[in-house]
């Protein structure tokens, strides 16, 4: 065909194949736009997690890195302190998770509401603590959690209960650690939520009303089950987000009393950064890693098929 | 007789049941607001008094006098000005690199098709599994050796390649009808001036919610900034407060009113940003 192109595509080709003009072959432009974020990936994410690596399988003796094998990985598995960090995930996956997510759909629904007023403010109300800075929430919480005199304790003896040592016994220091979790997390699931009760359309509670519903029964029936995708986002983040806890029980009881509420993470950093045993920490943050990695894509395979529905 | 002749006489009132709903549900939102906001009204109320007065039976309820005397000290122990400048630069440099860099990965990513893309966007999806703390150990030993510990591009540089933004930005671009970049391309511009002057602007509410997003983030951030940093004029404010809990005699009001200030830029920010920050909370979870 000797016709000269028309189209905007073959105009496109004939541009890109002169040669006249200096250009950029895609490839190049590509990089040009990828590049300099890959190079930092590379150099600060790619090649320190392989140095993790290498290290689990070393360890230091005599002042030298030798290799070891997996042997601290087999050290793991008869070390109290790291079964300890795993149970007490494991409890705040199975408690802390549900309750959590369950407030937050409670939230969401009732912010949901058409004759509620001021909606913004509520919403900026419960979603004021987790933009809260660590160091502000580690403070306030001790204030508030101090055994003598603080502001938790005085309100209990007010009601003429006893006073409760919330940091240092161990079943306290655990609720205490779920109740600030909690507290600081609820809000934010409860606005991705409410978004996700946004996505779905009016006319979905009009015709649960026009078929006679409750707002009850529209909600249980019609509305949250098309919210199951949102929801699971929210159960996922929040495991992840479990299972890398260092922040709450790292400022607020720095894993204590005793094991009580060490957390992993909260583990390899003593181990890393107190102890200075590299090898062994390194050996705690890829077991970690895989841990997360199993559980995403479990996750991750409801959260396809969910959308796939 | 049908309902919708009844109707319009009812509209006006709600129906009893409906309104114990409607206290029953305020009820519960309300007491929500309450958890929510007493430890924030407590660290306003805490920064007003001395710190002996804080642990008294019972408590102070109202502001005090002591707000001055402490801001003050604050000054004093801590130089807490110097600290608010430090965290203030290091969060304005860190935010506007890593949105650029965020936002031109995500384009690169959504408009092109290159050899090692797929590898790349799984390196961005592994980084969000991965915790920072199984970095923390072969990262600092990086930055001692590039002799940068103390620096503040040691709290910068590491994490400028933000995954989050990279998705979140790749998603907004994902949208962007392929036809416009075809005819900026056969009118001559050139890839980045299409990118600057076509595709961002369009592209506006995504990058406003990973600027929001990104300043706070670094605002916050703690455990890296407090391993880098080790001259007290070089803090910011995270871990400037933080010295002042390691005391034997902790000045509570100081860190309360120094928590308040550290915290009240994020409130604002986020009051008025409400909108972006919702959006890019989702960052494409309810798109397929």
């Amino acid at each position: 065909m000797t016709s000269p192109p028309v189209s905007l595509r073959e105009r496109a080709a004939a541009v890109q194949a002169a040669p006249t003009r200096r250009r950029r072959s895609p490839r190049t432009a590509a990089w040009l736009f990828a590049g300099p974020a890959t190079a930092l990936f590379v150099a600060f994410f790619a090649y320190p997690l392989g140095a993790s690596l290498y290290q689990s399988f070393t360890a230091r003796r005599d002042g030298a890195d030798v290799w070891v094998g997996l042997d601290q990985y087999r050290r793991l598995l008869h070390d109290p302190a790291f079964l300890h960090s795993l149970v007490n995930t494991g409890l705040i996956l199975a408690v802390q998770v549900p309750v959590m997510i369950g407030l937050a759909l409670v939230l969401a629904v009732l912010l949901n509401q058409s004759w509620l007023r001021f909606r913004a403010g509520w919403r900026a109300v419960f979603f004021l603590p987790a933009i809260t800075t660590l160091v502000a929430y580690a403070v306030v919480f001790q204030v508030l959690l101090r055994t003598d005199g603080g502001l938790a304790n005085q309100f209990l003896q007010a009601l003429g209960l006893d006073p409760v040592d919330w940091l240092n016994s161990p079943t306290w220091a655990r609720i205490s650690l779920i109740g600030s979790v909690t507290w600081r997390w609820t809000g934010y699931n409860a606005v991705i939520l409410l978004a996700g009760l946004h996505a779905i359309g009016r006319d979905q509670y009009e015709a649960a009303a026009l078929d006679g519903a409750g707002p009850v029964r529209t909600y249980t029936g019609v509305i949250l089950p098309q919210l199951r995708p949102v929801v699971l986002f929210c159960v996922i983040t929040s495991t992840i987000g479990t299972l890398q806890l260092f922040d709450e029980n790292y400022v607020l009881t720095r894993g204590g009393p005793g094991d009580a509420t060490l957390t992993p993470v909260v583990y390899l950093y003593k181990v890393g950064f107190q102890q200075l045993d590299f090898g062994y920490a390194a050996a705690i943050a890829w077991v970690v890693v895989l841990i997360i990695a199993a559980v995403s894509l479990l996750q991750f395979r409801l959260y396809g098929r969910e959308r796939r529905r | 007789m049908s309902s919708t002749t009844t109707a319009p006489g009812r509209r006006g009132r709600t129906p009893l049941p409906a309104r114990l709903g409607r206290a029953a549900a305020l009820a519960v939102l309300a007491l929500g607001a309450v958890l929510s906001l007493v430890p924030f009204a407590w660290m306003l109320i805490a920064s007003t008094h001395s710190s002996s007065e804080l642990f008294h039976s019972p408590p102070p309820f109202l502001p005090g006098g002591d707000l001055l005397r402490n801001l003050v000290h604050l000054q004093d122990t801590i130089g807490f000005g110097r600290v608010l400048l430090n965290s203030l630069g290091i969060a304005v440099v860190y935010t506007a690199l890593s949105a650029l860099l965020s936002a031109m990965c995500g384009y690169g990513l959504a408009k092109y098709r290159f050899r090692g893309r797929g590898l790349l966007l799984g390196l961005v999806l592994a980084t969000m599994m991965i915790p920072l703390q199984v970095l923390l150990v072969p990262l600092f030993q990086m930055m001692a050796s590039l002799g940068w510990i103390d620096s503040y591009q040691a709290v910068i540089v590491p994490f400028l390649a933000n995954s989050f933004g990279i998705l979140l930005m790749r998603q907004g671009f994902l949208d962007f009808p392929d036809e416009l970049l075809e005819s900026a391309r056969i009118d001559g511009s050139g890839e980045l001036r299409t990118f600057y002057r076509v595709v961002l602007p369009c592209v506006r509410p995504q990058l406003g919610a990973l600027v929001i997003f990104t300043f706070m983030g670094q605002w916050n951030s703690f455990i890296w900034p407090l391993l880098m940093l080790n001259t007290e004029d070089r803090y910011t404010v995270p871990v400037a407060l933080n010295t002042l809990t390691g005391l034997t005699h902790v000045d509570y009001s100081g860190l309360m009113l120094g928590s308040f200030l550290a915290t009240l830029p994020l409130m604002v920010l986020f009051l008025v940003f409400q909108r972006q920050f919702v959006a890019g909370l989702l960052g494409g979870a309810l798109k397929g």
